[in-house]
């Protein structure tokens, strides 16, 4: 073992802490998040013993939360993960250099992401009932439309990541696997809206998912189906998606005119 | 068929700055059916920011690029250009995690070619990738993937084909069978072809005319033949080094 070796490998990646803001960003993002959801979690069981009402059904809350949770984060990662996967392989170029039109690229990774998405929530419901004889499917046919909500949000979130990662380059790749975590506080993934501070309570109105996880608890332990929070949550879906659109195709023209495209590509 | 003494590619007073520094300054060429223009150059020239132009990676700041008698800036036309020709760069990878098969297959969608099997097995066979056609395509040399690129570059039979360093990493061998390859597909198939390269050897071989790049200007142009003897060099890659050492002449 020589000091000036590992005092070598140490310093490599603290350079590189010096010269990223992401890379520095992502230090302090993970434990703020985590810290955030477990805190609101906590705050909603201490809240619901202290007013004595009985145990919800926790299985249902956390596991159903959970693998719609995945179906946004799958969707998101479909999209930023595979337009990923052609900038690592240096296969970018070639795409790009053939008659695929960004349009028909967009569509093809969105069909990528809602493959995924039906994949892992298969195996992920299937597991779930095996192992823990938890039934998503009580939620019944309205299972769709939460689901698709969740797909066009992760839509959303992974064009605009792809957008970022266009016109910065790879530094910010790390945005693939961050970005729609930011969300999770604030969707109320795990716990009603109602636990959240009364300024995050606003924000959530504003977030798609919020509805969705909200609706899902609605149909576990109210039965009732929950059509004005899914019309929220599509209308806003529809705003949201339309403007990652029009970022990506902003920033695509604008990397063609820095020749920023070509240095992804090689 | 496109006529002979009609450019399939003209460039006329292209330009192109990035912030204050002009990487291309006011650059003309054309490119004839069966052709092969070199682009030579020391690094930092423009070679492949003109490159990128021509296939719409990179917008020009001024000046008009028609390929085809089409507009590559106008989305429709850039894409009924792009099925007609093809590029293929050292620098440039494939999908790793595909097979070679896998991946010429993608894109021969891609391009809309018809039998696409039979045109891989082609490709495959001409480019000597058939013994490895169906390993990944990260488990390839630097040479098998260079070959690979070239057999993508092939695919849809391009009437125009830009190739940037083509040939740098392969061994001279198989380097002098894609120079034979090129020559065969510019006579058989009146193919265009805008060739940047390195090896001057190579250039003065294939070319039949050269632009010579120098600080985002074309410097000179001509046969290889006229351009040592302009500037009174033994052969090209003497000349090179006159014009990158900025030996005016």
């Amino acid at each position: 073992m020589k000091i000036h070796r590992i005092s070598a490998m140490f310093l490599r990646h603290i350079y590189l802490y010096r010269r990223s803001l992401t890379r520095l960003v992502e230090i302090f993002y993970w434990p703020l998040l985590d810290l955030l959801v477990w805190g609101f979690v906590s705050l909603y069981i201490t809240k619901l013993s202290a007013e004595g009402k009985s145990a919800p059904n926790f299985l249902g809350i956390f596991l159903g939360a959970l693998i719609l949770w995945d179906i946004l984060f799958r969707s998101q990662q479909g999209i930023s993960v595979s337009f990923l996967e052609e900038v690592w392989a240096r296969n970018f170029l070639n795409l790009f250099v053939s008659p695929l039109t960004i349009g028909e690229y967009l569509v093809s990774l969105m069909l990528v992401a809602v493959f995924k998405v039906v994949v892992v929530f298969l195996i992920s419901s299937l597991l779930a009932w095996i192992l823990y004889s938890f039934n998503l499917f009580i939620i019944g046919i309205y299972l769709l439309p939460f689901m698709l909500s969740l797909v066009i949000l992760g839509w959303s979130i992974g064009i605009l990541t792809t957008g970022l990662i266009l016109r910065f380059g790879q530094q910010a790749e790390v945005l693939a696997w961050g970005v729609a975590f930011l969300f999770q506080p604030i969707s109320a993934v795990f716990y009603p809206v109602s636990v959240l501070p009364s300024f995050l309570q606003k924000l959530a109105m504003i977030i798609p998912a919020s509805y969705v996880f909200e609706g899902m608890r609605a149909i576990i332990f109210q039965k009732a189906f929950p059509a004005e929070q899914l019309l929220k949550a599509f209308s806003l879906n529809f705003i949201y998606l339309t403007l990652a659109l029009f970022f990506f195709f902003r920033m695509f023209k604008q990397v063609r005119a820095r020749g920023l495209l070509a240095k992804m590509g090689e | 068929m496109w006529p002979a003494d009609t450019p399939l590619l003209s460039v006329k007073d292209l330009s192109k700055s990035f912030n204050s520094f002009q990487a291309v300054k006011k650059v003309s060429f054309e490119l004839y059916p069966g052709e092969i223009l070199g682009l030579l150059g020391p690094n930092g020239a423009g070679k492949t920011t003109i490159i990128h132009m021509l296939m719409g990676l990179t917008s020009p700041t001024s000046g008009e690029i028609s390929i085809f008698g089409l507009n590559p800036a106008k989305p429709r036309q850039r894409e009924k250009i792009l099925t007609r020709m093809n590029f293929s760069s050292t620098y440039v990878a494939m999908p790793y995690s595909l097979t070679l098969r896998e991946s010429l297959m993608v894109f021969a969608r891609l391009y809309g070619v018809k039998k696409a099997k039979a045109r891989i097995n082609e490709l495959l066979e001409q480019f000597e990738l058939k013994e490895v056609a169906d390993r990944p395509v990260r488990t390839l040399s630097s040479g098998q993937m260079t070959r690979l690129n070239l057999a993508k570059a092939f695919i849809n039979q391009p009437e125009i084909l830009l190739l940037d360093e083509p040939t740098a990493s392969l061994d001279p061998d198989i380097a002098d069978r894609t120079r034979t390859y090129l020559l065969e597909m510019k006579r058989t198939k009146r193919m265009a072809i805008f060739y940047t390269s390195h090896n001057m050897q190579e250039m003065e071989q294939i070319s039949d005319r050269l632009l010579f790049l120098h600080h985002g200007e074309i410097i000179a142009r001509g046969t290889p033949e006229d351009l040592i003897a302009r500037f009174r060099g033994e052969d090209l890659e003497d000349v090179f080094l006159k014009v990158a050492r900025e030996v005016r002449l």
